[in-house]
């Protein structure tokens, strides 16, 4: 896996909090076997009643970072969410916080969910609103959110951030490797083990 | 030294695998159970990768949230959910995983099943793609909802890696209210935590009013732990837990049982346990619930009013601002009185069979009102089965629902079971986000069976204690 430690690019301001995974892509759209041609249907009902949504603004088209408010990707499990905005483009997200599955989805992904302040993810949002060209910047090394010529320091759980920039998440692979471990912790369960004492 | 885990970090702490460098902890999982819409990508990544299932007999799957409620014959009418359908039963029998098809009356909701079927059990470690796997913790188990990727990671290693949570207890005191259900008592957590206060914990819920609670009532507490932010949420195991298990198809047998329920028991959090918070609530302050807004926590007691939005912190102020404009409902009016289309009684928090016998002893010998379309989805076949034998779809039939097959249904309505247009829907569901039930523009008002049932009587949210009380007394 690559390591991912910035990405850079320009951003699209959603600046609302609890964006639940619903919205992000509406239920009729899992009714698939794979995850090709989700990123049409992003936010697709938000867009249909809200036409301003930045979704559909020619301005944010090439977006690469998302930012957001509070406990955004709240609500069902499906990866289909991050999936849906990985194929839009969007490849970090920058919020106030994040829904715990939404998150593990993310960084499974290679995607960076960082957290900022509300205070400056207002300012962020309102540099972007006012020219969507503004160079936007994400790193996780440094923990540092970049708008033009101003810095703000972001969070990421300590976990996925180590993962990310170290290239260390293929979360599949680092599992296989423990076969040995794996089959020792069942031996000890009492339940896979007819509760022998 | 006294052993002072709580019951969550004993089950964590048996099922450890490893610990990376970063902290995280690879969880071996005892119960992986899947269902049609999360899982095909994953068993396309075993596929590329050549990989088998690691524990075939650790893993059982379902179908459930696209099946339609009318006619169950195959091919489905949606060419899409047929796809579906065929993946699951393609994978299931190429990797060697038990199915709980269509045509097994064993099908159901995959949260309804698990305990139904005894394969939920205390002191496991449970996995499902799909949120509501916080149900199953009402048994005393660490159970969490996962995305597909995870889904993959456990079926190829029965692991997974996760931080683990803080843990926080919830206790509830003193008595409910006749006419407060448990779905009240956690629709009251979520208002008082919102909707992310769990973000980062695992909920225990203690005191008198869970231990009061039968085992189908502690699944629907369990079940929206997720909504209130807090990816799992459980409550220690007792006898009751015990005697809901003895018997079921996948729980040990005789002397086997005995050993089990003897370990059960000794997981349990004790007084010495320590937690890293503690909240208390007052039953007494409980009142049947209503959610008004488009997240759980957007919610009042029915003898309450909508609020406005300048009785929210400023920070939220837009986001009650966009609820109350989405609902089209007025701050300061009731929420008691407003008109609904529909009544929707099932999905996975409260489709079992004590959900319909509430709702049953409500609608019995009553009506729903005119231009009320009134809809009831047994959780599980089982549970319909179960509802057939006593007669309940005589009841609900006699006074204008419609009795359905086994599925999600109009919780998530990836089903052709959906709200038209601004249909507002009394709903014993779980998430009442905009466009949840089908329409993009269509409206949800989360509450207990037995109220939604009273709202589909008189064709607007009502209380419903003043339909328990017998006539003149």
């Amino acid at each position: 896996m690559n390591e991912i430690k910035q990405i850079s690019g320009t951003a699209i301001p959603l600046f609302l909090d609890d964006i639940d995974t619903d919205r992000i892509i509406p239920a009729r759209y899992l009714r698939c076997v794979t995850f090709d041609g989700l990123g049409e249907h992003a936010f697709e009902d938000d867009r249909k009643q809200d036409p301003s949504h930045p979704f559909d603004q020619e301005q944010f088209q090439d977006s690469q970072v998302l930012i957001s408010g509070r406990n955004f990707g709240c609500g069902s499990s499906r990866e289909h969410a991050p999936q849906a905005l990985m194929r839009w483009g969007i490849q970090a997200v920058v919020a106030e916080s994040f829904a715990e599955i939404f998150f593990g989805n993310c960084t499974s992904l290679g995607i960076p969910a960082v957290t900022c302040t509300r205070d400056d993810l207002k300012e962020m949002s309102a540099s972007v609103q006012a020219d969507p060209k503004v160079a936007v910047s994400v790193d996780i090394e440094t923990l540092k959110v970049t708008v033009g010529d101003k810095q703000y320091d972001c969070q990421i759980a300590e976990s996925a951030r180590n993962s990310l920039t170290s290239g260390r998440w293929d979360f599949l692979g680092l599992l296989l490797e423990k076969q040995d471990d794996i089959k020792q912790t069942a031996g000890k369960i009492p339940y896979l083990n007819n509760f022998a004492s | 030294m006294s052993d002072t885990r709580n019951l969550f970090n004993k089950v964590w702490d048996l099922h450890t695998v490893s610990e990376l460098p970063n902290g995280q902890t690879q969880l071996f999982i005892g119960l992986h159970m899947i269902h049609e819409v999360t899982s095909p990508q994953a068993f396309e990544i075993l596929r590329g990768r050549n990989l088998p299932v690691m524990y075939p007999d650790r893993t059982i799957a379902t179908v459930d949230h696209i099946v339609p409620t009318t006619s169950q014959s195959r091919p489905f009418v949606d060419t899409l959910a047929e796809g579906m359908m065929s993946a699951i039963e393609k994978n299931c029998d190429e990797f060697g995983v038990t199915l709980l098809d269509i045509d097994d009356e064993r099908q159901g909701i995959v949260h309804v099943v698990g305990p139904e079927q005894g394969l939920t059990q205390p002191g496991m470690t449970i996995v499902c793609g799909d949120s509501h796997t916080s149900t199953h913790g009402a048994f005393g188990s660490i159970a969490i909802g996962i995305g597909t990727s995870n889904v993959a990671q456990v079926l190829a290693t029965q692991t997974m890696y996760l931080n683990r949570p803080k843990v926080r207890r919830v206790v509830v005191n003193g008595e409910l209210k006749p006419g407060v259900f448990a779905k009240d008592v956690i629709l009251h957590i979520i208002r008082k935590l919102g909707v992310q206060g769990g973000v980062g914990y695992a909920y225990e819920y203690a005191g008198e009013v869970f231990d009061r609670m039968t085992m189908e009532e502690r699944m629907t507490v369990c079940n929206m732990s997720i909504e209130g932010g807090a990816r799992c949420g459980y409550i220690n195991p007792d006898q009751k837990t015990v005697d809901y298990l003895q018997g079921r198809p996948f729980a040990p047998k005789a002397d086997e049982f005995d050993k089990a329920a003897e370990w059960w028991l000794s997981l349990a959090s004790t007084p010495d346990s320590k937690f890293d918070d503690v909240v208390e609530f007052a039953a007494a302050d409980i009142e049947p619930t209503v959610t008004w807004g488009i997240n759980p926590a957007q919610s009042v007691g029915i003898s309450e009013n909508i609020p406005s939005p300048e009785q929210f912190d400023e920070t939220e102020q837009v986001g009650i601002a966009e609820a109350l404009a989405f609902m089209d409902l007025t701050s300061g009016t009731g929420i008691k009185g407003q008109k609904i289309d529909v009544a929707f009684i099932g999905s996975c928090t409260n489709g079992r069979i004590s959900d319909l016998r509430q709702a049953a002893e409500i609608a019995k010998g009553r009506h729903v009102a005119d231009n009320v379309k009134a809809i009831v989805v047994p959780g599980s076949q089982l549970v319909r089965k179960q509802a057939m034998e006593e007669g309940l779809d005589k009841i609900f039939e006699e006074a204008g629902f419609e009795w359905r097959e086994a599925g999600c249904s109009m919780c998530l309505a990836m089903n052709p079971d959906k709200l038209q247009g601004r249909e507002i829907c009394a709903s014993s569901s779980n998430r009442n986000f905009k466009g949840r039930q089908g329409s993009p523009t269509g409206r949800t008002l989360l509450m207990s069976p037995a109220m939604v049932t009273a709202a589909a009587i008189h064709g607007c949210v009502t209380d419903v204690r003043e339909m328990l009380e017998p006539a003149g007394v």
